[in-house]
């Protein structure tokens, strides 16, 4: 039996960049703070640009801790939610129109965060990257790791729980 | 607390720019306790379905809440920075209402104080958010413990 032709990578990357940016830019939140994600298959890095608006601390100066935890919030969310589109994309199961209608899979709601802070968070630019240790039915947990210069040396780290979409009812079908 | 303590942690506030970013208002500090809010704002949106607040803009307010309380507590810290923080979102806060955090610094050893936080929507009487978190406590040198 012959298997089917792969399809052509371009039309591979432009389907999953495609879901991605749409999935990102829908979050006036992430906008606002600046996030970017790179993709490099289906791993996810987060980056947030360094900016003025940022610091909470001035005199050291540093990061507000409010932006680092915001920072990995975010990119648990995105990961968590790529997890789930990226599963429906191998499997066939995405609309490839769907992400330029604006019609995306509904954000998991997150149940608890714990935020380490293990360093200052430096004037400059932050990277991050998510795991997901648990995807059920109804709940996940995320863990979310962030760092500066040195991929080593993690300024915070997190771990967060969500409800996942259609969780709230447990009536989801499959 | 004196009124010099007062202005050290208003200003402790009101020099942070990320506090002003996000239109935050310490509208009152005291004794270890502190509230801040913010009004509601499309730019801090997490839910662009439902219009709802992003988490993250919540820890912002409860971290920031949390420092101030420490700031304020009697014996005067000089400088303080959030350890860990774990928070637990409730139910979504309501779209178009200010979002209000109570923060109570309810101990403190030499080097660390320990905090619990409420934030609230217009409805005061269902929390949208509650975290506990332990900050550092910087003192003067010289200072008593």
């Amino acid at each position: 039996m012959m298997r089917p032709r792969p399809e052509p990578v371009q039309i591979v990357k432009q389907r999953r960049d495609a879901a991605l940016n749409a999935l990102v830019a829908g979050v006036p939140f992430v906008q606002f703070l600046g996030i970017r994600f790179d993709r490099r298959g289906d791993e996810l890095t987060a980056l947030l640009p360094f900016d003025e608006k940022l610091i909470g601390n001035p005199q050291l100066p540093a990061i507000h801790g409010g932006v680092t935890a915001a920072f990995l919030e975010v990119t648990a969310i995105i990961e968590l939610s790529w997890s789930m589109i990226w599963q429906a994309m191998e499997n066939g199961n995405f609309d490839p129109a769907a992400p330029a209608a604006g019609r995306l899979p509904r954000l998991p709601k997150t149940i608890d965060f714990t935020v380490d802070y293990l360093r200052t968070g430096l004037p400059r630019d932050a990277y991050a990257r998510a795991r997901v240790n648990r995807s059920g039915r109804r709940y996940a947990s995320v863990h979310v790791e962030a760092w500066q210069d040195n991929r080593s040396r993690l300024f915070a780290q997190g771990t967060a729980h969500f409800l996942m979409p259609g969780g709230e009812t447990g009536r989801q079908n499959g | 607390m004196t009124d010099q303590m007062q202005r050290l942690a208003r200003q402790f506030i009101e020099s942070i720019p990320y506090a002003r970013a996000m239109g935050m208002v310490l509208d009152r500090i005291e004794d270890g306790r502190a509230t801040i809010s913010m009004a509601y704002d499309a730019r801090l949106v997490g839910d662009p379905e439902s219009g709802v607040i992003h988490g993250g803009a919540v820890s912002a307010l409860m971290d920031t809440c949390g420092g101030a309380a420490v700031m304020s507590h009697p014996t005067g810290p000089t400088g303080t920075a959030t350890i860990d923080l774990r928070i637990d979102y409730m139910r979504p806060a309501t779209p178009g209402q200010r979002i209000t955090a109570r923060a109570e610094c309810y101990h403190v050893t030499r080097s660390v104080a320990f905090v619990r936080a409420t934030a609230f929507d217009e409805d005061s009487a269902r929390p949208v958010a509650s975290a506990t978190g332990a900050f550092t406590v910087e003192r003067a040198a010289g200072g008593k413990p």
